[in-house]
């Protein structure tokens, strides 16, 4: 686009108007999110008359006392452990499933994939009464593999749409090569395809950490244990525990959602097109 | 999907390679579809089965009442008011933060300073979790301690309990919805506005199309694959929102703010009424197969 002129003349009322409309915006999203972690310092009371200023007292007892206390650490263990097993176990059974779809022919593969694919279409919602009572029957229920299975078995299809296509891009001469020098098809997957595929495991291991992360459905309908909680069933039962009491409630939201913003910070350009690749390419 | 892929082995080494191919197989393919069959395929599939069932969960169900549960479902007044509440997410996205992620990307795709940092502050909401995300509006929106009760203050105004009115508590989560995805949707517009043609634009403008001209008979034609996208992304996800709603509403009061799937675990699933429960599960999926394979016969034929 001709953007040139656009930046370069001070004095068009298109740019204020765009400048004032991108401002806006800006205020719609930035102020919850700066009310929330300024509210953490504050007391109950200024919270009342000042939602949304700087604290005339910075109060850090509020953000002192969840650092401190057990319950935060537990809930971001349990978090850390779901959301790790999710991803690499998906990492693992979609990879594998990916290279059988991009590299071997047999009769049905495409039947199979299109199978796989039906998992884009519904959410879990639909099915998580009778998926609870499988859970319940394999005896997983209230335990952390009782969420991370149906997890993965939901993040596959799109995870095998993902990898397939960049496995396929591999230059098959390399296969043909590997294979006429002995190299069998587990080997040349464990140390030619793997390895050459790194941005696109980082990829679809972003997105599925940053959905089972998030996760709130499953583990709340498959845990029945305080211990157990991942974060979101957590922040729930907390909030529920001081239910007006806003500033500790702040505090608390704004320290659990700082792994995330810190992640994002760090891994933006993973994120921003594992996010919207995985949406485009799916 | 895909066509068939040609042999990828040459037939020099046939004779080895299939024993390869056939550990592959059986190696490999096996744990995604015993995962997808077991906790995918299976449980929407005893979904119709339990749908026939007077059941609370326990034992075997053996109270066979037909059809009836989808009768009662579709008795039940709150039903309509969460199909509607889907509806109304579904216009919302596509009269309000459609045109604004479209406006924005439009603005954003430019390259100035600070429009890296406004693409990322505008993407940040959609990678919150929709708990906290929830709980932030739930503070924003209450009525003795919120940034809005503390607006209608200043104006000498009583505050008013915006989640916990009928008339206001669906508009407030409308806003939340917004406020959360038109930043995905705007990056969507981005990624599609960077890989256009440009030669296509430059075109235009050597022929002599004004500005609007060039984007309204160029760019936005140019974007329409990434229209429907967007469209199919916002309905999808409008059938699936729960997480936002909870800490909000729970769906209240009085049903009002429910959404299918709320609905689906305030009357079915915490209630442990699994056959009413897996109807509206039934239902919810035949809306979303049904929904998506229209939209992809009729929009989305080429891609």
């Amino acid at each position: 686009m001709s953007n040139v002129e656009i930046t370069r003349a001070p004095f068009d009322p298109a740019v204020l108007y765009k400048a004032l409309f991108l401002g806006l915006v800006a205020i719609f999203v930035a102020v919850p999110l700066l009310a929330t972690v300024l509210g953490g310092f504050k007391t109950l009371g200024e919270l009342r008359v000042n939602p949304f200023g700087l604290p005339r007292h910075w109060e850090w007892q509020n953000y002192a006392d969840i650092l401190f206390s057990q319950r935060y650490w537990q809930l971001l263990r349990n978090s850390l452990i779901i959301s790790t097993l999710t991803v690499t176990l998906t990492l693992i059974v979609a990879s594998m499933a990916a290279f059988t779809f991009a590299h071997v022919r047999f009769f049905g593969s495409s039947m199979l994939l299109s199978y796989l694919t039906l998992g884009l279409l519904f959410p879990a919602a639909t099915a998580v009464l009778p998926l609870f009572i499988k859970v319940r029957d394999l005896g997983l229920l209230d335990t952390y593999l009782g969420v991370v299975l149906p997890q993965v078995a939901f993040s596959l299809a799109m995870s095998i749409l993902l990898l397939r296509r960049f496995f396929k891009d591999i230059p098959y001469e390399l296969l043909e090569a590997a294979l006429v020098d002995g190299c069998s098809y587990i080997k040349f997957f464990r140390y030619v395809t793997l390895p050459l595929s790194r941005p696109i495991l980082a990829t679809v291991g972003t997105i599925t950490f940053v959905n089972s992360w998030n996760a709130y459905l499953l583990p709340l309908v498959m845990l029945n244990t305080d211990a157990l909680y991942p974060w979101p069933l957590g922040i729930m039962v907390y909030q529920g525990e001081y239910s007006s009491e806003w500033h500790l409630i702040l505090a608390f939201i704004t320290l659990t959602i700082l792994p995330t913003i810190i992640l994002f910070l760090l891994a933006q350009k993973h994120i921003v097109a594992g996010l919207t690749a995985g949406a485009v390419k799916g | 999907m895909g066509a068939v892929e040609p042999a990828i082995a040459p037939i020099a080494v046939r004779g080895p390679s299939w024993d390869g191919r056939l550990t592959v197989l059986v190696l490999f393919l096996p744990p995604a579809l015993l995962l997808f069959t077991l906790f995918v395929v299976v449980p929407i599939g005893e979904a119709a089965w339990y749908s026939a069932f007077s059941w609370n969960g326990f034992g075997r169900p053996t109270n066979w009442i037909g059809l009836d549960n989808y009768r009662f479902v579709l008795q039940t007044r709150a039903f309509w008011l969460a199909l509607r509440n889907n509806g109304l997410i579904i216009a919302v996205s596509l009269l309000v933060q459609l045109p604004l992620a479209l406006t924005l990307a439009l603005m954003l795709a430019e390259r100035f300073r600070g429009a890296v940092a406004l693409r990322m502050l505008f993407f940040m909401p959609y990678i919150l979790a929709e708990i906290a995300t929830g709980l932030i509006f739930s503070f924003v929106y209450d009525g003795d301690y919120g940034l809005v009760a503390s607006i209608w203050r200043a104006f000498g105004r009583e505050a008013p309990h915006l989640l916990a009115s009928t008339d206001t508590a669906m508009l407030a989560v409308l806003i939340v919805i917004v406020w959360k995805y038109f930043g995905f949707h705007m990056m969507l517009f981005i990624a599609a506005l960077q890989s256009l043609d440009k030669s296509l634009i430059e075109a235009a403008r050597i022929d002599g199309a004004t500005r609007s001209q060039t984007l309204r008979h160029v760019v936005i034609p140019l974007l329409y694959p990434t229209i429907r996208l967007s469209v199919f992304f916002a309905i999808i996800g409008s059938l699936q929102l729960f997480d936002l709603v909870m800490p909000l509403t729970r769906g209240g009061p009085a049903d009002s703010s429910n959404t299918m799937v709320s609905f689906l675990y305030n009357n079915g699933i915490s209630r442990m009424r699994v056959g009413y429960g897996s109807a509206i599960g039934v239902i919810l999926f035949m809306t979303c197969v049904t929904f998506a394979f229209t939209y992809k016969r009729w929009f989305m034929r080429d891609e």
